[in-house]
């Protein structure tokens, strides 16, 4: 069954923990993963490497760089359910 | 109708390497030296990469002045005269002529004349797909004693202002001597390569667009997200087969030696690869520097020479880079 979107931004904020140590509670739909998470492309990449697995989606390379705010990645992967 | 009955070589049982050499370039290029025309800095270089110098060579300092020098060494450890060399294989991408081929010069230069001596263009996969041949060669009693070198000049291609992958790239040469064993000392090569991939990691322009007037001189490009997804994700995927086809698991290994891309790259495959702490990885491109072709076999000797692994402990080798083109096999270390 399909998440919320607020189940998977609770799901994307924890992979974010994970990978660069950011709190959960600052992962908001408003913020740029580069210029408020300072978040780099190595990073972003292995983000949506463990994105995919854990909502099991396909998040094309071409796609990544459209995914500029945590809302990005959110609503990406929430409609990439189906 | 019958004839008369053919020779054929005589296949040997095991092949393993019996020596390394290598060289690096002459100059240690800090990231200070690089990061002005990149508009960056130390700490943002060091954070990216785990660079903290790379080895290039000065213009006195040719690719195959390097590629000799290692050469001589693993022949001289090897305890091996050069003449018996039977097989010369080169892997480079940096050799800067379309022909005649590295090999046969060096073949040359280090007294292994008339060996048959060719090149292989895998990129930073060049080593293993020479080990992988050399191995081949040994086993099917074509050849004696292989020479594989993997070896590049990388500096005569980089772009200063390119922020994708020039300031990354490092000089150097490494050298492998293969030979008949009593004992398994190399196993099945998991290889292949990915040319829907092929612009992944190339140059900006052809030879030819270069000729024409339409182009600058061809220098190294790379997409820096795709080509990590690919060398972390996929090549664990490969670096697994290898341990899988060689009949060990990561904690029989001494030491895992993957191409020196990017620290983040070695750091997150051993994570995916669950490795123990008791394997020693290679982490060479912290001094040395990105030397595509070479820097799997100067990672190696160097984790030698430093006492961190010993001779006859088992290392798991990857190559991965441009093609895409990749390799990995398990090693005895020599």
């Amino acid at each position: 069954m399909a998440l919320s979107h607020d189940e998977v931004l609770a799901g994307l904020a924890e992979i974010v923990n994970e990978e660069t140590g950011i709190d959960t509670d600052s992962v908001k739909m408003d913020k740029s993963f580069t210029n408020d998470l300072d978040i780099d492309s190595i990073s972003m990449m292995t983000i949506v490497v463990n994105a995919e697995e854990k909502f099991s989606v396909k998040i094309p390379d071409e796609e990544v760089k459209n995914l500029l705010t945590v809302g990005d990645a959110v609503n990406f992967i929430t409609s990439a359910q189906g | 109708m019958t004839h008369a009955k053919l020779n054929q070589f005589e296949a040997v049982k095991y092949s393993r390497i019996y020596a390394l050499g290598a060289a690096r370039g002459d100059l240690v290029v800090t990231n200070d030296d690089v990061a002005g025309p990149i508009d960056s800095n130390d700490e943002w270089i060091r954070q990216r990469t785990g660079i903290i110098t790379r080895r290039r060579a000065s213009a006195d300092q040719s690719l195959m002045d390097m590629a000799v020098d290692a050469s001589n060494q693993a022949i001289s450890k090897a305890g091996i005269a050069p003449a018996e060399i039977g097989a010369v294989i080169f892997g480079t991408i940096t050799h800067p002529h379309q022909t005649p081929s590295a090999a046969t010069l060096l073949a040359e230069l280090i007294g292994a004349n008339p060996a048959p001596a060719f090149d292989i263009s895998a990129a930073c996969a060049g080593y293993c797909y020479g080990i992988a041949q050399a191995d081949a060669l040994v086993r099917a009693g074509v050849a004696k004693y292989v020479l594989v070198v993997g070896g590049e000049k990388m500096s005569d291609f980089i772009d200063p202002t390119d922020r994708s992958i020039s300031f990354l790239l490092g000089d150097g040469a490494g050298a492998a001597i293969i030979g008949p064993s009593d004992e398994p000392g190399i196993s099945p090569t998991v290889w292949g390569s990915d040319g829907s991939h092929w612009g992944s990691v190339s140059m900006t322009s052809s030879l030819l667009e270069f000729r024409d007037g339409n182009e600058p001189w061809p220098t190294f490009r790379q997409d820096g997200q795709t080509v990590f997804r690919w060398a972390v994700w996929e090549m664990a995927k490969v670096a697994q087969k290898a341990l899988d086809v060689a009949g060990i698991k990561a904690e029989d290994l001494a030491a895992l030696v993957t191409h020196q891309a990017n620290i983040r790259i070695i750091d997150e495959m051993v994570k995916q690869l669950k490795l123990p702490e008791s394997v020693a990885v290679a982490r060479d491109i912290i001094n040395t520097g990105n030397t595509s072709a070479a820097s799997i076999p100067l990672a190696m000797d160097q984790l030698l020479k430093d006492g961190t692994v010993k001779s006859g402990g088992l290392a798991l080798q990857i190559g991965f880079g441009a093609g895409l083109a990749f390799a990995a096999q398990v090693v005895v270390l020599p």
